[in-house]
């Protein structure tokens, strides 16, 4: 999910810089407010394991790879705006350091995974959980999270490859930066995320939340209703 | 979980750590899988030259920003050119241990310039 260079062309990636901008300054203001310091060590942990989590690269057999992206546990965890910082850090060191991502599409994949992801991830869990206690029904709402976010952040990203060719051909109707259109992005992007790699986040996000929940459950944003100005 | 001293590093943040670590060991099941199942780059990630293989052509503006930059561990590696698996694995060991421990730093200390007031 990590777009290269050359696959957007700027009419797409510099309002998605913008918008990964604006909401990262949001993110700065909220985490501000509302993660204790005693928490900066989780968030620094939290963002190195979405670093790690990316490198597992799950292979559809005879096809394409992907991997889960380990936003969905941390928004839950420590909430989605500490998120957005944590794998922010994590994507744009992918970038800089080892190419993974271009750097054009910084604030695309920004956007996508780590603004996008993690709140659409927290209301599936808030959503899912109805409030409940119940350690099953936490690890439930906590698969369906994973799943349904890491899917969501995968449909964004392949209407921001499938519109490419819509917003740019050359004179003879040649593709400019993605060729492929959204007939064909989006079921490559929704049926391989459906099928495996939404799975992998949905259960790193469950069994990671079981742990906490059993370990140091007062400490977990989502369960805490939004942290402790609520 | 008990409120301890702020900065001691507590048991669950230990064990937190060590978890990590064993992560980055086992990241080469990232390159041996989509060996062992034959499976090529994610939906797309391509390169130029696969793109012409797939569509007959390089689009222009791909063209043009696909080598805008260089990472220096591209693709996690520090030989990309080394047909090795085993050398592979570890500079894919090393660069998630760099990358790891440089997103931990990062973002600890940017966490710690917006908390503190």
């Amino acid at each position: 999910m990590h777009i290269p260079d050359g696959y957007l062309g700027p009419e797409t990636y510099i309002p998605l810089m913008g918008a990964f901008v604006a909401a990262a300054a949001v993110a700065v203001v909220k985490v501000k407010k509302e993660v204790a310091a005693k928490n900066i060590p989780y968030l620094g942990m939290a963002a190195a394991f979405s670093f790690i989590i990316m490198m597992f690269n799950l292979p559809i057999p005879g096809g394409t790879t992907g991997h889960a992206v380990g936003a969905a546990v941390i928004a839950i965890l420590l909430g989605p705006w500490a998120t957005v910082i944590a794998v922010s850090v994590a994507l744009i060191i992918q970038a800089l350091i080892f190419g993974d991502g271009g750097i054009t599409a910084i604030g695309a994949n920004c956007f996508n995974m780590a603004v996008f992801m993690p709140f659409v991830a927290y209301w599936i869990f808030k959503l899912f959980r109805m409030k409940s206690e119940k350690p099953g029904r936490v690890f439930f709402a906590a698969f369906m999270a994973g799943y349904i976010s890491l899917l969501m952040a995968a449909l964004i990203t392949a209407v921001e490859f499938g519109i490419q060719p819509l917003i740019a051909t050359t004179a003879d109707g040649k593709a400019l930066y993605c060729p492929y259109d959204l007939s064909i992005a989006i079921p490559a992007m929704a049926i391989e995320h459906l099928v495996l790699f939404g799975v992998a986040e949905g259960l790193v996000t469950a069994f990671v939340v079981r742990y906490f929940f059993n370990h140091d459950r007062e400490n977990i944003y989502a369960i805490q209703k939004g942290g402790r100005h609520e | 979980m008990p409120s301890r001293k702020e900065d001691d590093m507590n048991k669950l943040q230990k064990r937190i750590l060590i978890f990590l670590v064993v992560l980055i060991v086992l990241t080469p099941i990232g390159i041996f899988l989509p060996m062992a199942f034959d499976a090529g780059d994610a939906w797309g990630e391509w390169s130029a030259e696969t793109v012409e293989g797939l569509i007959g052509y390089v689009p222009e503006g791909l063209q043009k920003y696909s080598d805008t930059y260089q990472a220096p561990m591209a693709d996690y590696s520090m030989n990309a050119d080394d047909p090795s698996l085993g050398h592979q694995s570890g500079y894919y060991i090393l660069s998630g241990l760099i990358g790891a421990a440089l997103t931990l730093g990062v973002t600890w200390l940017l966490s710690k310039l917006i908390i503190r007031k």
